[in-house]
């Protein structure tokens, strides 16, 4: 670490036109002057600092995982903001977008408000008519949905119960970092046996920072509740920041069920490693449905912990990798009790030399009995230049298992080209209505708004795959 | 009047193998056409290189669609034209829809969008027509259909998109009777005087149903004998291998 002795209180930059919302820049580079920085900006309790400082010393300690793609060994931790305050992402202006960004923009139809937001440029697209309007149903119910910074402030009994429990900073390498310099994100709790009846999207509260580097998202979804989150958008996310990192715990109640949507089409600078994990107790369902689309190395791997007897976990997984890119993503379930059920669908799409992985970990504890688990990877490369490539992870320690795991990696077929195209569709059109077909089983998973704009994206990336 | 399909001396190839040695065949709009032959004759390459299948290779001849050379015209630009095939062995496409498979087809064919309510009103209709059950639409093309189900989708097809020229190849392999007898009668249902129907077949069966004016053997890439309905009762009392006996001896 190189840290000048003035990286010490940060750049300040200050703004007049409110005087509470300073401009705030952390130096580059990572140390515990910055982590207590932070902390202080945030007004934070000091076991939290306690806690970003541990995550710190971990983080120094761990390494990659050896599994890890090579191109990890890429990123200089030196050259990183770990702190932005969010007015702060105004400075860029929106010149320094790039020219494909903005193509895609024109070509999904983002209304001008939202592109400069989603561009990290200009003023943020305002949409807290919606919310304040969902807020107050919400609260009715006894929900809490707040920012991360927020809810610690507002409830921090409920957040320190939870909070680190799930994925604790020594989890991985990404976790500890992560863990030491987290902002933003989403917390929610919702009260026993509440059913929240419509999709709780990021969205709503986008003027608060949801969408940083290093977010930590905390969902609590008590006895019989039920919840559905949706994070990102398909429109891409333009970050001058190369690194991010988010956390993602979730703890499901007994009987309670949790949906967890993300889209996320980072630009292809960002190298986008995020650690998602749930716990899911007696006859509680989790889902993950989760696509990847953007980003340059993206290593993802939903997790459920079945905890207990009726516990259902169920991981969908969409992943598209572009020239220059490669997808590592997956899921893992952990079977620790009896009775419990599993679900993994993987697809993937590589296309213009792109790299997809699909890494999965399906475990079963000693003693686990009646235990059944569907696991299906279906790869699709788009030309020759492609790559695909499976690595199941099977540890089966108990004898009463039901098991079924395949997996398929098949090339854009002739066959299937010439009859759609015998039926008059051009090569194109055939070429968009296979994939589209191949992704469907993931996509009629989606909110209608996410699904039609994830076709038109998949849709528009296809273009010049064939011909 | 210039015939609705013209075959000229046409000759076609899989990678070395000439499959297709100077095959003539001339098809007049209203006329039925049924060629039958052993395996290994050529039957599969002549729809396939009808349709324009790039795993094929012209090697000589031509193939003229309403007076014009269509050898150069992608499989799209063929269908566009009004040339149909009914495959002998449909392909799945997982994930669509018939009716958005369908939808996208007739819009192409017909280079314009058709407007969905018009469109819904034609599918429904040939639908009944064809006794196939409305549900039948909402399924993926051809994934996990049966055998039957599969051809009856091949001719829901044919119906919705009204082609001039209808090739079916097979269209009777791996149906039991009465799915034979329903698919033949949707094909005779859907036939008229401006079209050419153009029947593929090992067997004789197909054409109790579905009767042709004029039936031709295929033996080894030509045509080997013409005739008409006779030819196929022929055929079928004395079996291939007679037949191609009797050849040798002429």
């Amino acid at each position: 670490m190189t840290t000048a002795p003035e990286a010490i209180v940060g750049e300040y930059k200050w703004g007049f036109y409110d005087p509470e919302e300073a401009l705030f820049k952390a130096n580059k580079g990572l140390n515990r002057e910055i982590v207590n920085v932070i902390s202080d900006m945030k007004g934070e309790p000091q076991w939290m600092r306690e806690f970003r400082l541990r995550a710190l010393e971990i983080f120094w300690q761990k390494q990659d995982p050896p599994w890890g793609s090579s191109q990890l060994k890429e990123i200089d931790f030196d050259d990183i903001h770990y702190y932005v305050k969010a007015t702060d992402r105004d400075e860029r202006s929106w010149d320094d977008v790039p020219e494909y960004i903005r193509r895609t923009f024109d070509r999904l139809g983002i209304p001008e408000a939202e592109r400069k937001y989603l561009a990290g440029v200009g003023a943020q697209y305002d949409s807290e008519v919606v919310y304040h309007n969902i807020r107050e149903d919400l609260e009715k119910q006894g929900v809490i949905f707040l920012g991360t910074d927020q809810a610690l402030k507002e409830h921090e009994d409920i957040f320190k119960e939870y909070f680190g429990t799930v994925v604790p900073p020594a989890d991985n390498r990404y976790a500890a970092l992560n863990s030491a310099v987290w902002s933003g994100g989403s917390f929610i709790y919702v009260p026993k046996g509440v059913k929240v009846e419509i999709p709780l999207q990021a969205y709503f509260r986008i003027n608060t920072q949801n969408m940083g580097q290093f977010e930590r998202t905390l969902i609590i979804a008590d006895e019989g509740s039920q919840v559905h989150y949706v994070e990102g958008c398909t429109a891409p996310i333009y970050r001058s920041d190369s690194l991010h990192s988010a956390v993602v715990e979730i703890i499901v109640k007994r009987g309670a069920r949790v949906r967890y949507t993300t889209i996320q089409n980072w630009s292809n600078n960002v190298y986008n490693l995020v650690t998602k994990r749930a716990v899911a107790y007696q006859d509680a369902v989790m889902e993950w449905v989760d696509g990847n689309l953007g980003s340059k190395l993206t290593m993802k791997y939903p997790s459920v912990y079945l905890m207990e007897p009726g516990a259902h976990g169920e991981i969908l997984s969409l992943a598209f990798a572009g020239k220059g890119q490669h997808q590592d993503a997956g899921g893992k379930i952990i079977h620790a009790a009896s009775n419990t059920t599993s679900t993994i669908i993987s697809k993937s799409l590589s296309k213009d030399g792109g790299r997809t992985s699909y890494r999965g970990l399906l475990k079963v504890y000693e003693g686990c009995e009646n235990v059944k688990s569907t696991v299906r990877c279906d790869a699709l490369l788009l030309d020759e230049e492609s790559r695909s490539d499976t690595y199941p992870t099977m540890e089966i320690d108990a004898p009463n298992v039901h098991i079924q795991h395949e997996a398929y990696v098949s090339k854009l077929g002739e066959d299937q080209l010439f009859y759609l195209m015998s039926r008059g569709l051009s090569e194109e059109a055939a070429a968009k209505m296979i994939v589209n077909g191949f992704v469907e089983p993931i996509v009629k998973e989606l909110p209608m708004e996410y699904a039609v704009e994830l076709n038109r994206l998949i849709e528009l990336q296809m273009e010049g795959a064939v011909g | 009047m210039t015939a609705l399909l013209e075959i000229r001396d046409l000759r076609a190839a899989i990678g070395e193998k000439e499959i297709l040695k100077g095959l003539n065949l001339t098809i007049n709009a209203g006329e039925v056409h049924a060629i039958m032959g052993p395996n290994g004759s050529g039957k599969s390459t002549l729809a396939n290189v009808l349709m324009g299948n790039p795993a094929y290779q012209v090697t000589g001849g031509d193939i003229l669609f309403k007076g014009e050379s269509v050898l150069d015209l992608s499989p799209d630009e063929r269908a566009r034209r009004g040339l149909f095939l009914a495959f002998q062995y449909p392909v799945p496409i997982p994930g669509v829809t018939l009716v958005n498979f369908l939808r996208q087809a007739v819009n192409a064919v017909r280079g314009e969008e058709v407007p969905i309510r018009e469109f819904r009103e034609k599918l429904f209709s040939k639908m009944e027509l064809l006794k196939v059950d409305p549900d039948f639409a909402r399924r993926y093309v051809n994934d996990g259909f049966s055998g039957g189900e599969k051809k009856r989708a091949e001719m829901l097809q044919m119906a919705v998109l009204e082609p001039a020229m209808a090739i079916l190849d097979e269209t009777d392999s791996g149906l039991d009777i009465d799915a034979l007898r329903t698919v033949a009668e949707a094909v005779n249902k859907l036939m008229n005087p401006s079209m050419g129907l153009l029947l593929i077949t090992h067997y004789q069966r197909l054409l109790n149903y579905i009767r042709p004016q004029f039936v031709h053997v295929l033996v080894d890439g030509r045509i080997a004998r013409s005739g008409g309905p006779e030819l196929a009762e022929y055929l079928e009392a004395r079996g291939y291998d007679e037949f191609l006996a009797e050849l040798a001896r002429a």
